[in-house]
């Protein structure tokens, strides 16, 4: 219990810590190796909250493809950082007073709320139940209850792909590339041509 | 206090949830950071799911996180081609400058 504690204190220190430098660092390559620090850590707090399976979910997508996206752009765009940093403390005030009164609300709502009493009737898949791992028990539901929901998810993946790259693809011009369907079409006529010479002459 | 419940988690994602709105004013001028902060409020939110499926015992929550992280990937992934489209043309990032459509 007392291990238990102390790691959730750690990992929360070092995320609150990692989150607070990911918005002041200087330069934003900084920015995004604190991001990674941030979900590396509350990876360990899902781990600690019994959710395995998302806790590798969280490295696998968010340090591995989404951070690592992030760092790619940061590093690709040439931004002048000091004309980025102008105003950062003119923004200060107005983002504190909204900071300080989001606390307030959360602590209102905090402070207030209890959880129903019947609750617990509302469940479509309680984990005392089930004496799987944390993955299969997932899957379980995920394949089962929320499919429909999966396949969105699989949808919104595939349009947000697809989506990017159409974005970012450009066409350039004086490239020279392959164009098979021209070269399968091309007829001996169009290119070739046959002339009778005869010796001495010259064509 | 070594007794972990469900209120620490709270008030742990409550920080960060913070932190991000927070990083979204700070840093006005920056796309890259700005998106940044939205992930760190993505964070906050499955860190409240996945509490509260702890908490109560159902495992839908964890299901609900699953889902909150694929639209987090599919929006950084078009924002960030947005973004390079965007410097493309315009040669800045900058929040400011972003202002075409305006009438």
């Amino acid at each position: 219990m007392i291990i238990q504690g102390l790691a959730f204190y750690l990992f929360a220190a070092i995320t609150v810590a990692a989150g607070v430098l990911v918005i002041s660092a200087r330069n934003p390559v900084h920015s995004v190796l604190f991001l990674i620090l941030a979900f590396f850590n509350s990876a360990g707090l899902f781990v600690l909250m019994g959710a395995e399976f998302l806790a590798m979910i969280l490295v696998v997508v968010y340090v591995g493809a989404v951070a690592v996206l992030f760092m790619f752009v940061v590093m690709m765009l040439d931004i002048s950082q000091a004309e980025m940093r102008a105003g950062f403390l003119q923004y200060l005030p107005l983002g504190a007073m909204i900071g300080f009164i989001l606390v307030m609300e959360l602590g209102i709502i905090g402070g207030s709320w209890v959880i129903a009493d019947n609750v617990d009737k509302n469940f479509v898949a309680p984990i005392a139940a089930v004496k799987t791992t944390n993955t299969e028990a997932l899957g379980n539901i995920l394949y089962t209850h929320y499919i429909y929901y999966f396949q969105a998810a699989g949808m919104i993946l595939l349009v947000a792909m697809i989506g990017a790259i159409v974005l970012t693809h450009r066409k350039r011009l004086g490239v020279r590339k392959q164009n098979i369907g021209d070269q399968v079409s091309r007829h001996p006529s169009d290119t070739l041509e046959i002339k009778k010479v005869s010796s001495g002459s010259g064509v | 206090m070594l007794e972990i419940g469900l209120s620490h988690y709270l008030v742990l994602a409550a920080i960060m949830f913070t932190l991000g709105v927070f990083g979204i004013f700070l840093n006005r001028k920056n796309v890259i950071i700005i998106m940044m902060s939205i992930e760190l409020i993505l964070l906050a939110v499955n860190l409240n799911l996945v509490a509260f499926s702890a908490h109560l015992g159902d495992m839908v929550g964890q299901v609900f996180t699953l889902f909150v992280l694929t639209v987090a990937a599919g929006e950084a992934a078009i924002g960030l081609a947005i973004l390079v489209v965007y410097f493309r043309n315009r040669g800045t990032i900058a929040v400011e400058d972003i202002r075409i459509m305006k009438g």
